[in-house]
C-alpha cells in the first residue's frame, strides 16, 4: 500500500487555483481560528509583513496580543490585543525617541520604522481579546530523554 | 514494510478520526471539508517545530494539512531550566503536553523518530512507517558532536557526566550531584567553542550553581572552562556578575578548552590545566540535528544549515526547509529566534501554497534574558531585519542590554517564558 496523500487525499491538483477558490470561500466566514484581520488580508489586502512581525511579539505578549502574563502595576507584559491605535503609537514612538521611560521596549522601538509601529498599532487594535491563562505544567514522565 | 503498511492503515483510521473531529469542532466552515491545498510534514515539536505548525494552521485558515513527527510525548522547555539546577525552579514547571497545540489546531502528531528523508521522492521514513509531502520542515535541534570528547558518548558516562543542554532528566541528574555534593566541593562545568545553542545559556549556569553554593555550600566553587577567547553574551553583566556578586566563587578561564575528560575520575585536561571535579558538566560542541546532517542539509566544513532566509528553505535541498537551532543564521540560536524563523516560513509557506510571493523583506525581536539569581535577571533584545544585500537577517540599530540585572526584569522573564509557551504549546 502505498502511504500518505494517495491513501488520505489526493491534494496535488488542488494547488493554486483550489488554494485561491478556498481563500474565497472562507473569506465570507467567520473562522473558529483566525480573525477578522487575517480573513480580510486573504481576501484582497494581505500585511503579511505586519501578522508576521506582530506575531515576534507574542514571545512577550501572547498570540495575537494576547498576553497571559500582563502586570497591572508598571504595563509590562501588555495586552496588546484590541489595545487603541493612538495609545500604542504613543508609547512606542515613546520608547523610540526615549521620552517615555523603558526596561526592554526602547531596545524594540529603536529598531522599528515609524510605518511599522502605526501598522502594528492598526494590527493589534483589531485582534480580539480573549481571556487566556498561563498552560498548566506537569511531571516529567519516566520514559522522557 | 509489513511494519509500514500496518503504521499507516492504522494511522490513516486515527488521523481520519482526528479529521471527523476537525469537522465537528468548526462546524460550518468550509475549510473543514475542502481538501487540503498541500501537505507539510514537520520534523521535531520543540520551539520551531510547534510554532511552526501553529501559524501553518493559523495563516492558512486551516486549508494547509500539517503533520509533525515528534518522538517525546512531552514538550521540555530548555529555558528556565537553569533555574532548576539552581534549585528555584523543577523540571516539572518546565514540563508540558501537545493536547491543546494538536486539539486546538486540528495539528496531526506522529510519535515517531524520522530516520531518513528522500527528497526526490518527497518523503521520509520513520522507525516505524513512512509519510510524503510537499513541502517538508526539519526543525530537530542540536546534535552533540562527540569527535573531540569520544570518553562521553555513551549513556553510561552521560549518567556520571550529563550534558544537560536538553532539558529533562539530565537536567535533573545533574541537580542531584549538586544537592548531594559537600560543602567545599568543586563544580567543573565548559562552554563549548561558538556557534552553539544559547550563547547566554552556560554563563546563565555558571551563576545559577554559583547562587545555589552561595546559599547552601559557601566554600564550593564553580570552575568554567571556556573555549571561546572571551564571555560571548552579555559580556560586562557577566563578568561583573562573575567578580562581584560570586566573588571566591566563580572562576572563569577564558581560552581554555576541554580536550580530555576522564570519566571515573572526573577529571578534565585542557592545555593548560588539568582538574578533577567532584561535580562535572561538559556541554559538547554542537552542529546541526542529526537527521538535518543524514539528509545532507549542511556543508561538510561547517555544520550548520544554509537556508533563503525569506522563506528558510535550504540552499541545497529543494522544498525542505529548515528552522531553529540548526540553520546557519550567524545570529543567536535561541527559542525566540526559532519562533521567529517558523512565523517567516509559515507566512512563506501559506504565500507559496497559494501561488504568490514571500514578504520580501521580514523584520522580527529577539528578548533573551538570563537569570544571575535565583530572582534577577538581565536582558538582550534587538530588532532583526532582512537585508537585501546581504540576504540575511541583520541586527537593527537600538538594540541592547540591561543597565544591571534587577528582580523587575526576573518577574518579566518568568512573563516571558508564560507567554512564549502558551503561543507555541496552545
Ligand atoms: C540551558 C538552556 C537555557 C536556554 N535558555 C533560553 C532562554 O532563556 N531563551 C531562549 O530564547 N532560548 C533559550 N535556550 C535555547 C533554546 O532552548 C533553543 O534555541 C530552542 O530550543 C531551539 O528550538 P528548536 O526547535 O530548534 O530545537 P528544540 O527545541 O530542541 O526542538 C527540537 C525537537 O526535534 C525533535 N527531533 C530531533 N530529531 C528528530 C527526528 N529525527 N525526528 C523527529 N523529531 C526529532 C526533538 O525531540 C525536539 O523535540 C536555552 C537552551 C538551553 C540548553
Amino acid at each position: 500500500m502505498k502511504p500518505t496523500q494517495n491513501t488520505w487525499f489526493k491534494n496535488t491538483r488542488f494547488k493554486n487555483t483550489g488554494f485561491l477558490t478556498l481563500l474565497l470561500t472562507t473569506s465570507v466566514c467567520i473562522p473558529h481560528i483566525g480573525n477578522a484581520a487575517e480573513v480580510s488580508a486573504f481576501s484582497g489586502t494581505p500585511n503579511i509583513h505586519i501578522r508576521q512581525l506582530a506575531a515576534s511579539c507574542a514571545a512577550c505578549h501572547g498570540t495575537q496580543g494576547n498576553s497571559v502574563a500582563a502586570k497591572g502595576d508598571d504595563g509590562a507584559n501588555a495586552v496588546l490585543a484590541g489595545m487603541a491605535p493612538a495609545e500604542f503609537t504613543e508609547k512606542m514612538l515613546g520608547f523610540k525617541d526615549g521620552s517615555r521611560k523603558a526596561t526592554v521596549m526602547h531596545h524594540h522601538a529603536k529598531g522599528l520604522t515609524v510605518d511599522e509601529i502605526n501598522l502594528l498599532a492598526v494590527y493589534f487594535s483589531q485582534q480580539k481579546q480573549v481571556v487566556t491563562k498561563a498552560l498548566k505544567s506537569q511531571i516529567l514522565k519516566a520514559d522522557h530523554e | 514494510m509489513n511494519n509500514a503498511n500496518h503504521f499507516n492503515r492504522r494511522d490513516f483510521i486515527k488521523l481520519a478520526g482526528a479529521a471527523s473531529a476537525l469537522l465537528i469542532s468548526h462546524n460550518g466552515f468550509a475549510r473543514a471539508t475542502k481538501p487540503p491545498v498541500g501537505r507539510v510534514v514537520i520534523i521535531g515539536g520543540g520551539y520551531a517545530g510547534a510554532t511552526v505548525a501553529k501559524y501553518l494552521r493559523l495563516w492558512s485558515l486551516g486549508s494547509v494539512e500539517v503533520i509533525v513527527v515528534e518522538p517525546n510525548s512531552q514538550f521540555v522547555s530548555c529555558p528556565l531550566s537553569n533555574l532548576v539546577l539552581g534549585g528555584s525552579k523543577s523540571i516539572n514547571d518546565l514540563t508540558f503536553d501537545y493536547d491543546a497545540l494538536k486539539n486546538n489546531h486540528g495539528i496531526k502528531w506522529v510519535q515517531d523518530t524520522v530516520t531518513a528523508i528522500d527528497a526526490s521522492a518527497k518523503k521520509i521514513t520513520m522507525l516505524r512507517g513512512e509519510l510524503n509531502y510537499d513541502r517538508l520542515i526539519v526543525a530537530p535541534g542540536v546534535d552533540f558532536n562527540y569527535d573531540t570528547l569520544p570518553t562521553l558518548l555513551s549513556a553510561e558516562a552521560q549518567q556520571q557526566i550529563p550534558h544537560a543542554w536538553k532539558a529533562g532528566w539530565q537536567t535533573v541528574n545533574l541537580r542531584k550531584q549538586l544537592e548531594a555534593m559537600p560543602d567545599g566541593g568543586v563544580f567543573v562545568m565548559n562552554v563549548p567553542k561558538a556557534p552553539y545553542r544559547c550563547p547566554p545559556g552556560p554563563y546563565e549556569r555558571a551563576c545559577q550553581v554559583a547562587s545555589y553554593f552561595k546559599a547552601h555550600k559557601p566554600k564550593s566553587k564553580v570552575i568554567v572552562l571556556d573555549a571561546n577567547a572571551e564571555i560571548i553574551s552579555k559580556k560586562g553583566l557577566f563578568t561583573k556578575v562573575f567578580n562581584e556578586t560570586y566573588a571566591g566563587i566563580v572562576d572563569y578561564r577564558p581560552d581554555n578548552a576541554i580536550t580530555s575528560v576522564d570519566v571515573a575520575t572526573k577529571t578534565v585536561s585542557t592545555d593548560f590545566d588539568k582538574i578533577k571535579a567532584d561535580v562535572l558538566n561538559v556541554i559538547p560542541p554542537q552542529r546541526a540535528g542529526k537527521i538535518a546532517q543524514i539528509a545532507n542539509l549542511t556543508e561538510k566544513d561547517y555544520p550548520w544549515c544554509d537556508v533563503n532566509f525569506l522563506t528558510y528553505e535550504s540552499k541545497l535541498v529543494p522544498n525542505v526547509h529548515v528552522l531553529g537551532d540548526s540553520v546557519a543564521a550567524g545570529l543567536p540560536k535561541s527559542a525566540h529566534m526559532a519562533t521567529n524563523q517558523a512565523k517567516v516560513c509559515a507566512n512563506a509557506i501559506v504565500q507559496l501554497f497559494s501561488g504568490q510571493a514571500p514578504d520580501p523583506a521580514p523584520v522580527f525581536a529577539n528578548t533573551c534574558y538570563s537569570y544571575v539569581t535565583d530572582k534577577s535577571a538581565m536582558h538582550v533584545a534587538n530588532v532583526y531585519r532582512y537585508d537585501e544585500g546581504k540576504k540575511m537577517m541583520i541586527s537593527a540599530e537600538g538594540g541592547g542590554v540591561s543597565m544591571s540585572p534587577s528582580e523587575k526584569e526576573g518577574a518579566y522573564a518568568v512573563a516571558w517564558a508564560q507567554n512564549i509557551w502558551a503561543d507555541t504549546l496552545t
